[in-house]
């Protein structure tokens, strides 16, 4: 039991020591992370003394853009399933391996999606208010004590899931499959349920009529299946590079049949729900109309929404095209599709649900700085988190750091990846 | 499936689309300068099939360790172990004071609360000892602050009532002298002012509120062509907010009055957003009330001083209808427009109007099922 306790004890200290170790590109990428999540931190510390008043939000618009990265992560973090159903129902072996790298991105979403609810909290002091059994929980009431237990099930899903398969690869031995198998699958229906319950968390509100629409949960599915897998193909782009994992390109151009299939469905939706506001024409429409093309000579969305819109029918057309078949032009409409379903499913969801307000006044809501340093630290920390667990990871999943070397002592173990490239040749 | 369960498996075996020459050898860099001992040459095989590319070399170690410690490394090996301890220690040094720097805003806090109130438990289940010793701690609390001791009651809801609240559009003139008197006796905030109460101009011959005006202000009232429509919190039977709080903090009590625990309540506004009336209030900062200007008579789960971060709204004056007064906003209304009173009495005033008047309900497709009715005289 001691000896069992000693080998997890130097599991993690090898693998937290890992982190610590790389050539000055590691050091200079994590060190600027580092620092925005200082500039972040200070940030938020004001908001903590001064209270929201440091945002733009207000009593009309009361939710903003930390809602919106909320939910656009919780896309993310769903998407990672993505990886896996390929895997384990279709028994894709293009992508075996990789579907570590996106449970680690879905982790690393999760953590930045709680840190996003956190800073929105008016008394973060009194978070455990909301911990089943210490405090008073409003189940099975409240969406949003659903979206805490699902958030933090997927959370420890993954964490249990890619840990565990960490571990084994570590110790060289193979895993038992009922000891993670039924996992994976419940984690299948998990990740749908994370982004549907986050849907209903708007969908059920009967006083915002933007938002009391049945078709923004298959909404938010096929975008985060969209914006998700978009991610993990730049994510492994990187990985493939700075590392010498070996990622196939054929593992890539399967996610961007994914990516393709969902970004058509997702404009689908869009144009039915385009088309249901704006033929009827009923009073329902003046959110949809303020998104679209401004109300009473209120045009502050018009920025963000034509731009997502203009980003996510370029990344549409680039994505049907054979063209995205060659990396450059997949990697360019990933990025457009990233940046488009980003506004569209932040600033242009959650800001039009409050405008007007339930009382028709128009109050425009456009983020502060205080409120986007907050929100950079956050993303930068999220980033923070996914570049340390795939420094842990990869050298696992290639055998540099097992159980076998261990004597050797991690600092004198040559095999570490991540310094100065050297060309091939010669 | 693939039993050897495949994400954990090695990625070696497998080959690239594209074809590269067969096998080459790179010759890699020896770890000389810290391992001498271990001074052999690495050769790296390129997998047939793998694509010409950067290959990553192997790092030269720059920590130090003792483990694989040999005579060569002498004096030499000590001087680099005291430059990387020295830059090490420069690095933790420079990294705490980086992040003492970015939390130096955190000492401005001064309104921190106490253990007490951190710990304190949700308003159901304190026990008559621990209301009693919160209803203390608020008093000498107000005391400090205001310099003036306040008369705070828990007072619970009387039995028999249920409070039901009657507008008259007909009389209303939009002087808003609800909204200040209510300012007044819930002590709420003077800046930023709070108000609970809001009063829309609206042209004669629609209900449609984007045409209303929120902000009128003219000489006098009222205006010809117009008339004026209060929206305060309208105390629902089947309150969205209610639903929606992941923590209980807000609730409805026997009389129908929606009550929130500001002790309890974590400040995530999705209250705010489910209201249908606009009727909730959020502290964005640490509310401020001039000392002379503060009501003494106080409820606990009425018009008790608030913190920053927590939801307020309009709870037809707990602090007087509980005690068989009526709310600030009804006594100092000039018109007459509003009436107040328990609906389970048949002989009371809001019974008489559901009966015999043109009641109107707003927004009633929500299903809400308000307490606070609209109603005309013609």
């Amino acid at each position: 039991m001691n000896q069992a306790v000693k080998n997890d004890l130097v599991f993690i200290y090898r693998c937290g020591r890992i982190a610590f170790e790389g050539d000055w590109r590691y050091y200079l990428w994590m060190g600027s992370l580092t620092a925005i999540c200082l500039l972040g931190l200070n940030a938020y510390a004001k908001q903590l003394v001064h209270g929201l008043i440091v945002t733009d939000m207000s009593d009309q618009v009361s939710w903003g853009v930390y809602i919106a990265n909320f939910t656009f992560l919780v896309g993310v973090a769903a998407a990672a399933v993505m990886l896996v159903i390929p895997v384990y129902i279709y028994k894709n072996e293009e992508l075996h391996d990789l579907v570590i790298f996106g449970e680690l991105l879905a982790v690393a979403a999760i953590v930045m999606c709680l840190g996003f609810v956190t800073v929105d909290l008016g008394r973060p002091d009194r978070f455990w208010h909301l911990i089943p059994g210490i405090g008073k929980f409003n189940f099975p009431s409240s969406m949003l004590s659903w979206d805490v237990i699902v958030l933090n099930g997927y959370l420890l899903l993954n964490l249990h899931i890619c840990g565990y398969l960490i571990y084994c690869r570590y110790r060289d031995k193979k895993p038992a499959r009922w000891f993670y198998i039924p996992f994976v699958f419940i984690a299948i229906l998990w990740a749908i349920s994370i982004h549907t319950v986050t849907a209903f968390l708007y969908v059920g509100l009967g006083g915002r009529p933007f938002w009391n629409s049945a078709i923004v949960g298959p909404r938010f599915i096929a975008s985060a299946f969209t914006a998700g897998p978009a991610l993990i193909i730049l994510a492994l782009q990187i990985i493939r590079r700075v590392t010498d994992y070996r990622i196939t390109d054929r593992a890539l151009l399967t996610l961007r049949a994914i990516v393709q299939v969902s970004m058509l469905i997702n404009v689908f939706l869009l144009l039915n729900e385009l088309f249901k506001e704006f033929y009827t024409g009923n009073l329902h429409v003046a959110a949809a109309k303020y998104l679209y093309l401004g109300l009473h000579g209120h045009y502050a969305l018009l920025p963000w929404i034509w731009t997502a819109i203009a980003l996510n029918l370029t990344a549409t057309v680039l994505l049907v095209l054979p063209a995205s078949r060659s990396l450059r032009w997949l990697n360019l409409a990933c990025a457009l599709a990233i940046v488009g379903i980003w506004i569209e499913k932040g600033m242009g969801l959650v800001v039009p649900g409050f405008v007007p307000s339930p009382l028709g006044e128009i109050v425009e809501y456009s983020p502060t700085l205080n409120e986007t340093l907050i929100c950079l630290g956050i993303w930068a920390f999220g980033l923070l988190c996914y570049t340390i667990f795939l420094r842990m990871a990869v050298p696992v999943l290639q055998g540099k750091l097992s159980k076998a070397n261990e004597s050797e002592s991690s600092c004198a173990n040559p095999a570490v990846p991540l310094p100065a490239p050297v060309e091939a040749q010669s | 499936m693939d039993a050897q369960a495949g994400i954990g498996t090695s990625n070696e075996a497998r080959g690239r689309d594209r074809i590269a020459p067969p096998a080459m050898i790179r010759m890699g860099q020896h770890s000389r300068r810290l391992n001498p001992d271990r001074g052999r040459t690495r050769f790296t095989l390129i997998q047939p099939g793998q694509k010409r590319k950067k290959v990553f070399n192997m790092p030269e170690h720059t920590c130090q360790c003792g483990a694989n410690g040999s005579q060569n490394r002498g004096q030499n090996a000590r001087q680099l172990d005291r430059r990387s301890f020295l830059r090490k220690s420069a690095v933790l040094a420079s990294g705490i004071a980086a992040l003492a720097a970015s939390l130096a805003p955190l000492r401005e806090l001064t309104d921190f609360g106490s253990v007490d109130e951190f710990l304190k438990k949700h308003y159901k289940e304190l026990t008559r000892e621990q209301m009693e010793k919160a209803l203390e701690r608020i008093r000498s609390e107000v005391e400090r602050q205001y310099g003036i001791r306040p008369h705070l009651r828990d007072l619970k809801p009387m039995d028999g009532v249920e409070f039901v609240y009657c507008l008259n559009l007909t009389r209303c003139v939009g002087c808003r002298k609800c909204v200040h008197a209510c300012v007044a006796e819930n002590n709420q905030s003077r800046s930023p002012e709070i108000q609970y109460i809001r009063v829309l101009k609206m042209p004669n011959g629609t209900f449609d509120m984007e045409k209303g005006d929120h902000n009128y202000a003219p000489e006098s009232v009222p205006e010809k062509g117009f008339f004026y429509m209060p929206v305060q919190c309208h105390q629902c039977k089947n309150p969205p907010c209610v639903k929606v709080c992941p923590v209980d903090a807000t609730w409805q009590e026997a009389d129908g009055i929606t009550v929130i625990d500001y002790d309890w309540c974590i400040g995530c506004r999705y209250c705010e957003a489910a209201c249908p009336y606009w009727a909730r209030r959020f502290n964005f900062t640490q509310p401020s009330i001039p000392k002379d200007k503060l009501n003494p008579e106080m409820a606990y789960l009425g018009n008790r001083p608030r913190h920053k971060g927590v939801m307020e709204k309009c709870h037809f004056c707990i602090q007087r209808t509980r005690v068989g007064r009526y709310p600030a906003c009804l006594e100092v209304c000039p018109t007459g427009a509003r009436k107040f009173g328990n609906i389970l009495d048949p002989n009371s005033e809001v019974s008489y109007i559901l009966k015999n008047k043109r009641v109107f309900v707003l927004k009633e497709e929500v299903g809400t099922l308000p307490r606070f009715l609209y109603y005309s005289d013609v």
